[in-house]
């Protein structure tokens, strides 16, 4: 397996910008009695894009969730330990989730466009936290469109229905529509696990251009990916009881091509996983 | 394989088909007849009179206004008073109520209230709504009758299309910080209002054949006049049909025909408004 590395790309970046911008200490996740993360603290830069990657069902997306909190939506979903955005932590009974949520959007596996307009898709969010003019509207609609990388493929169907654009077409609109809210963390779900590999080229591209001003964190089962698009690397395995641990963090050049854990290797190199 | 087995697993085969097609038919046939027998027998009592004029006679001559008009306040007055209450207590259910001891027994109950006999509706209307509550025998006792029968298929209804929204759709509003409730108000109504609207339809279709029920909370046989409030007692196809067919003497057949015959229409054009308003959005999300 060939992997291009993006190294450069890290050394390029302006250094003292960075900071950490999410934090999980010693964080356990429940469902029920199931136990679906143990113990993993990790810090975030605000200027990387984070990969989460891992074998199927060892809690990636649990990971990924517990950022902006969807873990709530699951009856007994119980979280031990501490998360911190910007050194706030984000489980603590003060927290408005809502806003929480607006911070830090979510993009996922499968592209979920709302069943209405192109337009009225990248301006619900921004309608909905209270933005009435025409105008403005249609300026954020514009500009997240822009971003994200759709506005000249879509500028002439705003009106038409986005269940009719490609699926490449619909995830970049559902990246719009998250960056239509102004968040500062986007998490990605596997965004590109149900498309074709153009498309998939595409938001690679697109997360990029998007990492110079949002923090980035993606769970992807495609190693490539994680190779070509990710600064850092978190590599989570099952224990036996079905937990998910994580093994290794670091670089992404560093976890693949000099892995300090055997466990990593194996993975990487493709004798498991 | 010998011609013999070939033969008996023909046979077997001919024989449950044709028992299958004959329980068809024979499920078929009554409807069709009971519809066609009307028409072939009501037909003749339909005009122009019969459908705009006071009776006179006791209902042996003249027309059915009032019994028309009635059905169609009855039928709003529970549209008004089920839907409402309906559609709320679905998306408190739905959307919500944890899944506890308590919400599975208000589902039960729920279920369950469908199953009531439509006669014990009416003696609960008739202690609540037109004694304790002192609405008297009217139409807002009758409606209010009518709207707690029909509240189980409304709720039941709303329940189904609300579960129906794909889950990625909650989600997708969600995770850009919008509320729960503006979730529910512009995402998840607005897609399973279809099914919301089918159900209501069908619940009052129900509503208008209803005859014990409106018998004891202020259905009358004759009235001079149409209702002119809420107050008013009323009369309505169903308890006018009743009345002709079991208590006139001498009542000419074709105008009994003729009463269930338009009852028979109201409720059916109803039902079928239901089946294309599901048609209808099946279609639109189909492409």
């Amino acid at each position: 397996m060939s992997i291009n590395l993006n190294v450069s790309d890290i050394s390029a970046k302006p250094v003292q910008k960075c900071v950490t911008k999410l934090k999980t200490e010693r964080v356990n996740l429940y469902y029920g009695s199931f136990q679906a993360l143990r113990n993993i603290t990790l810090d975030i830069s605000s200027c990387a894009i984070t990969a989460i990657i891992g074998p199927s069902g060892c809690g990636k997306s649990s990971l990924l969730r517990l950022f902006n909190r969807m873990n709530d939506l699951i009856p007994n979903a119980r979280v031990e330990g501490n998360v911190e955005l910007d050194g706030i932590p984000i489980y603590d009974a003060k927290i408005d989730v809502v806003d929480l949520r607006k911070r830090v959007g979510m993009v996922f596996q499968k592209p979920n466009p709302f069943p209405m307009s192109v337009f009225e898709n990248v301006a619900f969010g921004p309608r909905r936290h209270g933005i009435k003019s025409r105008g403005q509207l249609e300026e954020i609609v514009e500009k997240s469109l822009r971003q994200a990388a759709l506005w000249e493929e879509v500028k002439d169907k705003l009106g038409q229905s986005a269940l009719a654009l490609s699926g490449g077409q619909q995830q970049r609109l559902c990246i719009a529509r998250v960056l239509a809210v102004e968040p500062e963390v986007i998490l990605m779900d596997e965004p590109c696990s149900s498309l074709d590999p153009v498309a998939t080229l595409k938001i690679e591209d697109l997360m990029r251009s998007l990492s110079q001003s949002y923090t980035i964190i993606i769970v992807t089962h495609n190693m490539q990916q994680a190779a070509r698009v990710s600064d850092m690397a978190a590599f989570l395995m099952m224990e036996p009881d079905r937990a998910g641990v994580l093994v290794e963090y670091g670089p992404t050049a560093q976890i693949f091509t000099n892995p300090k854990d055997k466990r990593t290797e194996d993975y990487i190199t493709g004798r498991f996983g | 394989m010998t011609t013999g087995v070939v033969n008996s697993r023909r046979i077997s085969q001919r024989t449950a088909l044709t028992f299958l097609g004959l329980a068809t038919a024979i499920t078929v046939v009554p409807v069709l007849f009971i519809i066609i027998y009307t028409i072939i027998n009501g037909g003749a009592a339909i005009s122009w009179d019969f459908l705009t004029q006071f009776p006179s006679q006791a209902g042996r001559a003249g027309g059915i206004l009032p019994a028309i008009i009635g059905t169609f306040y009855l039928m709003l007055g529970t549209l008004v008073f089920a839907l409402p209450l309906g559609v709320m207590a679905g998306i408190y259910l739905t959307e919500y109520a944890r899944d506890n001891w308590l919400t599975r027994l208000i589902n039960l109950a729920i279920v369950n209230l469908a199953g009531v006999p439509s006669i014990v509706f009416g003696l609960f209307g008739l202690s609540v709504f037109v004694l304790a509550f002192n609405f008297g025998l009217s139409l807002l006792a009758a409606s209010l009758t009518l709207a707690c029968q029909a509240l189980a298929m409304v709720i039941t209804s709303s329940r189904e299309a609300i579960l129906a929204v794909p889950r990625e759709y909650r989600e997708g509003s969600l995770a850009i910080g919008v509320t729960k409730w503006q979730t529910v108000r512009y995402i998840v109504l607005p897609q399973a209002l279809p099914g919301i609207i089918t159900g209501a339809v069908l619940a009052i279709s129900r509503a208008a054949g209803e005859t014990a029920p409106i018998l004891v909370v202020g259905a009358a046989f004759l009235l001079p006049k149409l209702p002119q409030s809420p107050f008013d007692q009323f009369m309505a196809l169903s308890y006018h049909l009743y009345t002709v067919s079991a208590h006139v003497p001498n009542m000419p057949k074709e105008t009994v025909w003729g009463v269930a015959l338009v009852l028979l229409v109201v409720v059916l054009s109803f039902d079928m408004l239901a089946a294309a308003i599901r048609i209808k959005t099946r279609r639109r999300k189909q492409s």
